[in-house]
């Protein structure tokens, strides 16, 4: 009986001693924390998973305290774990992220692009890809054999009956890279969900070889670099490269591509509209535009001209703001020739 | 001295924690993928096995021998290694804010690691003096570090290389950890 009071004694004393000196040492060391780095940290879900990058929730609540990790950088929380720190940060809005989703770039349908050879190999592309490039006839395009499907756990890429390509739903993709990983012929790749152009053609070859292996394929003709007024896209490889801090959006150069290897977001073009009341006939939007789309003299409201690309440089230098974007409830007319516009 | 010297050679491989006494294998597994981590996790081990050795020695000699308790001690040695760290990671954080962010979430997490609560527990049985067991205590934890930061390396190699899929990952990772086992007993003998 002895025995058993004094062990259960001496390890009860021993445990109130450490938890006085734990107690002791928390109020020596104590340090002056900040309550707003805190309150990120009971934000974040806690499960020191490493998901992020960080070494665990507590150094991600100190980056992003301290600014230099995103607000959305915990994957685990998602968006309501980004919007309950956004708040107690004291952010109106979620900054604007640019979301980027899984994106096919090759064209080659069925149609457009010719098989090699028959493959009745394993149904896979890896397998497919390594019998002398794949068994379409160009050797970048997409071979439909559905390996990014299955590394797909969104449901969000499925091979398109029709064009025998494969085809991302971006409503589902969460860009989490397993199908760019995944894809044997680096047709995939992560890019902004919104963006006005975009190449949908990897064929780095000569413009000859290109055009006898598919009939979407980019020959290299460099149309579109010379359509651009701003500069925005140089030729690499026999490919354009657009930059998309320099794009402004007018969509000339996806509009002048001969054989639509070079994609425009038309649905969406914008058109410059001027509020006739606030409009006081400056003509500063009249020289800055690069394509004769607006008309008009001195002193007397402008108009807008059906050749208006949407390139946005009027609304930016109007000096009384009269003059927004809005989206174009037609198609522009491509016959409406670029600088043959009488004001 | 030679005592001190034969225990380091036989703490780091003769008897190397993860690849003889198969002591440690979580954090062994878990926390080696980076060869960066891993070097992180062995400082921490590193850093609280030499004060656990010294803490329990204590513990050992002046409160459970004198009163008899000694079969209390797995349970007195848990409560012990559970506190230290403890009070290390809190005045850590005050005095050497970079050290703290360093070992970051690895020193909390080596609390539960069982070579640590091994390594006080084997100092006992070793009969091992203060001295010995300090020494004994970050030569095991050298040991580990050594195991542990082979182990990343090979399987951040790995991670680069073509393997087959059913080896990818764990299967290849837990194969590579018997070769190193086999390696290890190599060094058997040798004192």
């Amino acid at each position: 009986m002895t025995a058993i009071l004094i062990s259960v004694l001496v390890l009860g004393a021993l445990g109130l001693v450490f938890g006085v000196l734990l107690m002791l040492a928390n109020k020596v060391f104590e340090m002056p924390s900040d309550p707003k780095r805190d309150a990120v940290r009971a934000a974040l879900p806690g499960a020191n998973c490493g998901g992020c990058g960080f070494a665990g929730c507590d150094a991600l609540a100190d980056a992003i305290a301290a600014g230099t990790a995103p607000i959305s950088a915990c994957p685990v929380g998602g968006a309501a774990c980004a919007n309950a720190i956004a708040e107690i940060l004291g952010l109106e809005d979620m900054p604007d992220q640019v979301r980027n989703v899984a994106t096919v770039v090759c064209q080659g349908s069925k149609d457009r692009c010719r098989d090699k050879f028959e493959y009745h190999g394993i149904q896979d592309c890896v397998a497919a890809a390594t019998i002398n490039n794949g068994n379409r006839s160009c050797k970048y395009a997409c071979l439909g054999l559905g390996t990014c499907v299955r590394a797909c756990k969104f449901d969000a890429i499925h091979i398109d009956e029709a064009t025998g390509i494969a085809k991302v739903d971006p409503e589902k993709c969460t860009s989490c890279g397993a199908c760019v990983r995944a894809c044997p012929k680096k047709v995939l790749s992560l890019q902004p969900v919104t963006v006005p152009v975009r190449l949908l053609c990897r064929a780095a070859e000569e413009g000859k070889v290109v055009s006898d292996n598919c009939k979407i394929g980019c020959v290299g003709c460099a149309k579109c670099m010379d359509a651009c007024k701003f500069g925005a896209i140089t030729m690499v490889n026999n490919l354009p490269v657009i930059d998309h801090e320099k794009c402004v959006g007018c969509m000339m150069c996806a509009e002048t591509c001969p054989n639509g290897s070079l994609w425009g977001d038309f649905d969406n073009r914008l058109i410059a509209e001027i509020d006739r009341d606030l409009c006081i006939g400056c003509t500063i939007c009249k020289r800055n535009c690069k394509f004769d789309a607006i008309s008009g003299v001195l002193k007397q409201v402008h108009e807008v001209n059906e050749a208006c690309t949407g390139c946005g440089q009027c609304a930016l230098k109007c000096p009384k703001k009269a003059i927004t974007m809005r989206v174009r409830d037609h198609a522009r007319d491509a016959n409406a020739k670029v600088g043959t516009q009488e004001a | 001295m030679s005592e001190i010297l034969l225990i380091i050679v036989g703490s780091v491989l003769v008897n190397n924690f993860v690849m003889s006494q198969f002591l440690g294998i979580c954090p062994f597994l878990g926390v080696s993928k980076k060869v960066e981590t891993a070097m992180g996790m062995g400082m921490a081990v590193t850093f609280v096995m030499a004060l656990a050795s010294l803490i329990t020695y204590f513990i050992q000699s002046y409160l459970l021998v004198p009163l008899d308790l000694e079969y209390m001690q797995t349970i007195a040695f848990i409560l012990v290694i559970a506190v230290l760290v403890q009070i290390v990671e809190i005045a850590l954080k005050k005095i050497s804010r970079s050290l703290y962010q360093a070992l970051g979430v690895y020193l909390p997490l080596i609390t539960t690691n069982c070579a640590v609560l091994g390594v006080a527990l084997l100092n006992t049985r070793e009969g091992y003096n203060l001295i010995e067991s300090v020494v004994n205590g970050v030569g095991a934890a050298l040991g580990f570090m050594l195991a542990i930061v082979l182990f990343a390396s090979i399987r951040e190699r790995l991670s680069t290389s073509n393997m087959p899929k059913w080896m990818d990952g764990f299967p290849g990772a837990l194969i590579t950890a018997g070769l190193m086992s086999l390696a290890f007993q190599g060094f058997s003998g040798l004192i």
